[in-house]
């Protein structure tokens, strides 16, 4: 597949800034456990946060490649970061797919400007991949909705303004806005995970919490099946083209290491063995691109197949980061696991990769399951 | 677009999902479980390619996507005010 011109000059625009703003700081990131407040300033200025956003509601209107591209050069800098772009996007995909034209009006123009900074609260402590069975409750009351339950592991929680709530509503699960700032919610920071350290994940408590009606997303009722499904397919097109980033940061770390490294008297790119995982590692993070490109081509074509072919692209490209990411440490030896080399928080932030958005397990069953109505 | 035509484009989509061969125009397939997670916007995104029309969110009723005669009926009102 050929890009285009525009969407090479988009590449080399976005590798120039990684290359600058990102790469060489991600491993304080990771130590400091949070993206720089100057640096998610830098990403609204620079137009990154709306860029597939309708031009209407401020964006760029760029098409779902280009989006790709973009999430590939973030996460070969920090997949801490490339989160903090997954999330908010998957917010404002929800709100541009099913949001009122009040609610458009309302969020679009500030998130696409990153003015406001979304975040997607599915996950509860109880609760991860049956997000049908949210314990979040929400009750219709004198015009308003009022909000109860705790949500966890909600990535960039702690920097957010605007959270995309899943709570029950009438039994049924329904998707909400909830701004920051609302009366009865509070943030609890979450340290220390094994990876992903800087993605600002925060556990967030909801106490009697009051939001109007105009909040709804969507229908209630429809918060997973259109709503959560269509934000969780966008977080997955990036989290996919993220690990063909963190691969190929893996390739770029293991290539410069053993043409440099010496052992037995030869260079360790002379040895067959290091030469066999070298070429799994180019062989896999090519064909995850290339399912990557599949998925982007078919969201730009508004085709059905897309939710599918995004999962293939999702799960295969997770699962190849971690062999890719096992095998750049394993070339470091004892390096590699040493602080002195980011190829640790590689293998730590891959395996998020495999959790994260739908875990592997979850890609598995419905793959399989599309087997079935396709081939059978 | 007629009533029929509109049903002979949906139920090539439906049956590509739904193995079930012997499914009625009015036999709702969200309530028999016949689907899987994706499905939902997968048939937004059919209706929308196919017919060159938008679902909104004021469309999103249970009534306007369980059955072939509920999103021909779906599409044959989408038709009529957006064109397509």
């Amino acid at each position: 597949m050929e890009l285009t011109k525009e969407q090479e000059q988009a590449r080399e625009a976005f590798k120039v800034f990684v290359n600058e703003h990102v790469a060489p700081h991600a491993d304080a990131f990771d130590r400091e456990q949070r993206i720089p407040e100057e640096l998610i300033m830098l990403i609204a200025q620079t137009g990154y946060f709306g860029l597939i956003v309708p031009e209407q509601y401020g964006g760029k209107a760029g098409d779902m490649i280009t989006y790709g591209l973009l999430c590939e050069e973030m996460g070969r800098g920090s997949a801490s970061l490339l989160s903090l772009i997954t999330v908010h996007g998957m917010v404002a995909q929800a709100i541009l797919r099913w949001g009122s034209s009040a609610v458009k009006e309302r969020w679009l123009r500030k998130l696409a400007a990153g003015e406001v900074i979304g975040a997607f609260a599915l996950t509860e402590p109880n609760v991860g991949s049956d997000a049908k069975s949210v314990e979040t409750i929400a009750v219709k009351k004198d015009g308003e909705f009022v909000l109860n339950g705790t949500k966890r592991w909600t990535s960039f929680g702690q920097r957010a303004d605007l959270f995309l709530i899943i709570a029950q509503c009438e039994g049924k699960p329904t998707a909400f806005l909830l701004k920051k700032d609302t009366p009865g919610l509070s943030l609890e920071p979450i340290k220390d995970t094994f990876g992903f350290r800087a993605a600002m994940m925060a556990e967030l408590t909801m106490n009697n919490c009051h939001i109007t009606e105009d909040n709804l997303v969507g229908r209630i009722g429809f918060g997973v099946t259109h709503v959560a499904t269509h934000a969780l397919d966008y977080g997955r097109y990036t989290v996919g083209w993220g690990c063909v980033g963190l691969g190929r940061a893996c390739l770029e770390a293991s290539l410069s290491y053993t043409a440099q490294r010496v052992q037995f008297g030869t260079y360790l790119r002379k040895h067959q063995l290091i030469q066999h995982m070298i070429t799994d590692m180019i062989v896999s993070v090519t064909a995850a691109r290339l399912l990557c490109l599949n998925a982007g081509y078919l969201k730009d074509a508004g085709d059905p197949r897309t939710g599918m072919e995004t999962s293939i692209a999702k799960y295969f490209a997770s699962t190849m980061v971690v062999k890719a990411a096992l095998d750049t440490v394993q070339i470091h030896g004892a390096n590699g696991i040493s602080n002195d080399y980011p190829v640790q928080r590689y293998l730590r932030d891959a395996k998020v990769m495999e959790i994260i958005e739908g875990s592997s397990q979850m890609q598995q069953i419905i793959i399989a399951r599309y087997g079935y109505q396709e081939y059978l | 677009m007629t009533l029929d035509e509109i049903k002979a484009k949906v139920k090539p989509f439906l049956f590509k999902y739904i193995k079930k061969p012997d499914l009625k125009d009015d036999e709702d397939f969200f309530a028999s479980k016949l689907i899987n997670s994706l499905f939902a916007m997968q048939l937004v995104m059919f209706i929308e390619k196919e017919f060159k029309i938008k679902v909104e969110d004021n469309d999103l009723q249970i009534k306007n996507f369980n059955s072939i005669d509920s999103i021909s009926a779906l599409v044959t009102g989408k038709l009529g005010t957006q064109g397509g």
